[in-house]
């Protein structure tokens, strides 16, 4: 793996290396160059490549396959099919709960979905593969497809009780509530549409597999590649040495995984398999289409005594995705009566899954939208608005917040803003045919926490090597646990490097939820605090060290060096030291995890996420805020809206290193303003096919969509959230975006828009 | 894709020879063909490349004419100052269309042969019935997902909308395609669906692009290309215009005006009814919006893309009151 270059430049911190300190992404400089190496670029001897077919109905079952033609083609060394393909393991989902069937096949005979793989061609080169693959014919028995939520089959679902949330009598103090709003929110199906697609390169050799494949949780990934072809655990091996985005769509092993390792098994030989850009929307969930309906019932001064709220969210037939739609409803804002439940409806869909802050992403659209209503209803400026029911505390779970700057968010934020000026009618604001409307709204994340493994080393030559089967997707983790290491061991961050996304390194879990950095800052903080105290004890006991004589307590360790804390004796570099002491290295590995932790429970934490502590264990409730503030320019011939300025407040606690956070809170703006005004899978009902599959069609913002964004932090260390005092960045900032433009969009035009995206035609 | 012969061609009739030949296709900056290639689309047994023919990129400008070589690049027009100054459209419309990356390796002569962006018509796998590129089988469009779908020139074999920029500022000024033994305007070079869906141009087998010729014009010169989309970058146009006008000395009156229209048609779309009703008239803008409504005759909706109607006769109007504020 790569050893990065420390290159960082002149910076507004003294102290660059330090935790907290702007230093610039370690792997920069070899993403840039191209040095960088991406998993699905492995280069192996004797590698053959699959190429897979898709079903062209959404229901129905697989008739027959003619596979002859493509057999006989030039290069094609195998076609699989469902009745030819090996049979594997059924392997337990990422709780750990056993499969229900025994027997897993990753080519379906029976059809849930459009695109759904149903048989796939291997041949010597990639161009043979997609020839080949041209020519498999399929018949099938097609039956009728419930294509989405608004398909007169799909019915009224399945409630879903551990979503249900309520307290006090809602209904009955909606009904009698002074003044009232209710309206319906709606989001629709969006992908994660990462610029690397997914793919794997899979090798055995005997019992042993490597998978060379983008990843967010290798030792989950491992976990059930082990359990499909029913090896040991430690005959997995998964590198993902840098992932070109995954915002939640690469942390599981899927059916094209499981085929392309099968094929290596049955072919004695590597093979390469890369979704193209179409399946990449037909091969793994994006964001499931949401419905809800928010009710809010207040007194005329404003104040909340009700909210009512229902969701839906759709899930694939032969899967179950739940997207909580009432998790930021519930916990926002302080009211007296409450009430929150959940159906979700069975589509043909592939089963859709984590983007970027599932669940609290389309609920904060939902309710932060009816909190602007209501505010407008009332006469109420929208921010003060948002102070009136200010929650002082979780109104859910009934605890302390363990830090909520979200009232600073707030006021920083307009200050910023200069939100005081704003005119509070709509259609009040304009530049010639250019409406301008001002909008804002909250966000929040949990705090979702775990453990992590790291083992780090001081070698002979004074470097540092920090291991973890972590991953860095570009949110940093090269980059802090570096910091981590430099400041607690006391070296230059030079000298420091950082090895991740190798399976057989100590362990992770998954790099989700906004957790990592927390995690793994913790274990790394721990495992070089114990290398630290073994190259101390080191120096005072052993008799080669020239500081043993000292009949000192302690010594320090500062930029590399080794001396007295008093000042007096010797000073030595550790590479010197090690020399003295005839060492090759010192070695510690930390874990954040209790130290009568068994065996089994530390493999059901990195290969699980059952074991994820709750936010509001204990006595506190933890979560990162934010408030944003967005101005909009709405063309009043054209419809076209435009984002002319974002100022967000965010409060993710501690940060590790401002600069990357920056840069994470401003790619989830920029995701959610995408998400506002653009994104949209977009189905034909008579197919249940999506035809929008590509990045020419399903839009994206580019640079020109976006205008310069501000961002401020507001957080303080929050000692109940992590180590270091660190809260979730990663996925805060897309939360609440959606609805602030909306909101924005209403006071630039007087028209609600309650269906994302707010294309140009629901304007005009 | 498939196997395919590459050809390289030296010399314009060297291309013309092999471009006769059976499932022939031209290859020059190579945007349409690779993409095409690669959802199953173009099969060509023959790829002939005409990328390294020798003075077929030349931009020559002067206030009578533009000439401007099939293979000179998109960025490469766009930037050219004489074409800034003498045809604003035209390098408007080119820097609005694609992205800078499709910019720099596309050519004039390769846009003009740009295919439609109808999801149907690029998803054989999936949608086999195409009248586009299979005759007869039908269109996958009509009933379907239609955004994005032609209101103008539309048939029953076919609604897909004419994607390109540079085509509509071509139309509005009367710019001919060079085909070596004949000369085309451009307006007829693209062919509406009618019943033959399948061909879109007059080209014949063995013709290159070798050029496009725009004559000059007052109108010309005080020209735009106004394109609207919901991306700012790197979308289609939802609509788009090409407005060309030319003023009397009072500076009010319509002496000449040009109007095309992109984005809401199955080829560039030249509209002379609303040139005619405002030629002689003195601009304002309520004479300006009821004529633009003239564009929209014969419009004919598929339900979701409906709010062209709307839409592209506001597109003209605001390009055409743009034109008249800067006399």
């Amino acid at each position: 793996m790569t050893v990065h270059d420390m290159k960082h430049a002149a910076s507004d911190s003294a102290r660059l290396e330090a935790v907290g300190g702007r230093l610039s992404r370690v792997d920069g400089p070899a993403k840039i160059t191209g040095a960088a190496k991406y998993a699905l670029e492995q280069q192996l001897e004797g590698l053959t490549h699959a190429v897979l077919v898709g079903a062209t109905i959404a229901a129905g079952k697989v008739s027959a396959i003619d596979s002859r033609a493509a057999e006989t083609a030039p290069g094609v060394l195998a076609v699989l099919t469902p009745d030819t393909i090996m049979e594997l393991k059924g392997a337990s989902d990422w709780l750990g709960n056993p499969s229900p069937q025994p027997t897993y096949n990753p080519l379906a005979r029976e059809v849930t979905y459009s695109g759904q793989h149903i048989a796939a061609v291997v041949a010597e080169t990639f161009e043979q593969a997609v020839a080949a693959a041209a020519l498999v014919k399929v018949w099938y028995d097609e039956t009728p497809a419930i294509v989405d939520l608004s398909d007169g089959k799909a019915g009224d679902g399945i409630p879903i009780d551990a979503m249900t949330k309520e307290w006090g009598d809602a209904e009955a103090a909606f009904a009698a509530a002074p003044v009232r709003i209710c309206a319906a929110y709606n989001t629709p199906r969006e992908f994660q549409a990462a610029m690397e697609p997914h793919g794997l390169i899979a090798r055995w050799e005997g019992d042993a597999l490597t998978i060379w494949e983008p990843s967010q949780w290798l030792d989950g990934m491992a976990r059930t590649y082990a359990e499909w072809f029913g090896v040991p655990f430690e005959n997995v091996r998964l590198v993902s040495p840098y992932i070109g985005g995954g915002f939640g769509s690469k942390a599981l092993a899927l059916a094209h995984s499981a085929v392309a390792a099968a094929a290596a098994k049955m072919l004695g030989r590597p093979v390469k398999l890369v979704l193209n850009r179409p399946q990449n929307f037909t091969s793994y969930g994006g964001r499931a289409a949401t419905r809800q309906t928010v009710a809010i019932g207040a007194d005329r001064d404003g104040r909340i005594q009700s909210i009512v709220h229902r969701g839906v969210n759709e899930t694939a037939v032969d899967g179950m995705w739940v997207e909580p739609l009432g998790s930021v409803t519930s916990i926002m804002y302080a009211t007296p009566n409450f009430s929150s439940k959940q159906n979700v409806v069975r589509v043909n869909t592939v089963v859709p899954g984590a983007k970027r802050a599932p669940g609290e992403n389309p609920s904060a659209f939902g309710i932060e939208c009816a909190i602007d209503e209501l505010a407008h209803e009332l006469g109420i400026d929208p921010l003060e608005m948002r102070l009136i029911n200010y929650a002082e505390q979780d109104p859910h779970a009934k605890k302390a917040w363990s830090t909520r700057q979200l009232r600073e968010a707030f006021a920083a934020g307009a200050e910023a803003f200069g939100w005081a000026k704003r005119s509070p009618q709509p259609r009040s604001m304009r530049d010639g045919r250019q409406l301008i409307g001002w909008g804002m709204a909250a966000g929040t994340y949990p705090v979702r926490r775990a453990h992590g493994e790291a083992v780090v080393k001081l070698l002979a030559d004074g470097s540092v090597v920090v291991e973890s089967s972590s991953i860095d997707m570009g949110q940093g983790t090269y980059t802090i646990l570096a910091q981590t290491a430099a400041e607690t061991l006391g070296v230059p961050v030079e000298n420091v490097s950082v090895k991740l996304g190798d399976s057989h390194f100590a362990r992770a879990g998954v790099t989700g939820g906004s957790r990592l950095a927390g995690v793994m800052t913790g274990a790394v903080y721990k495992a070089a605090g114990q290398a630290l105290d073994e190259l101390i004890g080191l120096a005072l006991s052993d008799p080669r060290s020239p500081f043993q004589k000292l009949q000192a307590n302690t010594l320090q360790v500062r930029d590399g060096r080794i001396a007295s804390s008093r000042g007096e004796g010797p000073e030595l570099s550790i590479a010197e030291f090690m020399a003295a002491v005839g060492r090759e290295q010192i070695e510690a590995k930390g874990d954040t995890l209790p130290a009568s932790t068994t065996a089994e429970e530390r493999y059901a934490n990195y290969t699980t996420i059952a074991k994820s502590i709750p936010h509001t264990e204990g006595d506190w409730s933890r979560h990162s805020w934010c408030a944003h503030f967005v101005e909009v320019r709405v063309d009043e011939d054209f419809g076209t809206v435009r984002v002319s300025r974002v100022v967000s407040a965010l409060d993710s606690g501690r940060l590790y290193n401002p600069k990357l956070a920056e840069s994470q809170w401003k790619g989830g703006i920029i995701m959610g303003i995408g998400q506002a005004l653009l994104e949209e899978g977009i189905v034909d009902r008579r197919h249940g096919r999506i035809v929008n599959g590509n990045f020419a069609d399903y839009m994206l913002p580019t640079n020109a969509d976006i205008p310069d964004i501000q961002t401020i932090s507001v957080g303080i260390p929050d000692p109940h959230s992590s180590a270091l005092g660190g809260k979730g960045v990663g996925e805060l900032a897309i939360v609440g975006i959606a609805p602030a433009i909306a909101n924005a969009v209403f006071h630039a035009t007087g028209k609600r828009v309650r269906d994302l995206p707010i294309t140009l035609e629901k304007l005009i | 894709m498939r196997d395919f012969s590459y050809l390289r061609a030296d010399s314009i009739e060297a291309a013309r020879n092999a471009a006769a030949l059976p499932g022939a296709m031209l290859l020059a900056g190579g945007t349409t063909l690779i993409d095409l290639a690669k959802c199953g689309v173009a099969e060509p047994s023959t790829v002939i490349d005409i990328s390294h023919i020798e003075g077929l990129n030349a931009v020559d400008v002067t206030a009578d004419r533009a000439v401007i070589g099939a293979l000179a690049r998109m960025s490469h027009v766009a930037d050219n100052p004489q074409v800034r100054n003498l045809f604003p459209a035209v390098s408007e419309a080119l820097w609005q269309a694609a992205s800078a990356q499709l910019r720099n390796m596309a050519t004039v002569g390769g846009n003009l042969m740009q295919r439609t962006r109808c999801p149907y018509f690029r998803d054989p796998a999936n949608f086999p019935a195409c009248n586009k590129r299979a005759p007869g089988s039908g269109c996958s469009a009509i009933g379907g997902v239609t955004r994005g779908h032609a209101v103008l020139g539309v048939s029953e074999a076919c609604i897909a909308t004419y994607p390109g920029d540079l085509a509509v500022a071509l139309v509005a000024f009367d710019a001919e395609v060079d085909l070596g033994e004949r000369k085309l305007k451009v307006e007829d070079f693209f062919l509406a669906p009618g019943a033959t869906a399948e061909q879109e141009h007059d080209i014949r087998p063995g013709e290159v692009i070798t050029a496009i010729e725009i004559p000059g014009s007052a109108a010309a010169r005080r020209s735009t290309y106004l394109k609207v989309r919901d991306r700012q970058s790197y979308e289609f146009a939802a609509a788009s215009a090409a407005v060309g006008l030319e003023l009397e000395s009072d500076g009010r009156t319509v002496r000449d005006i040009r109007v095309a229209l992109g984005g809401v048609a199955t080829k560039p779309w030249r509209v002379r009814a609303v040139e005619d009703a405002l030629r002689g008239k003195a601009l304002d803008e309520a004479i300006v919006r009821e004529a633009s409504e003239l564009a929209m005759e014969g419009a004919v909706d598929h339900g979701a893309n409906h709010y062209k109607i709307a839409l592209a006769p506001r597109v003209i109007a605001r390009a055409i009151l743009k034109l008249g504020e800067t006399a």
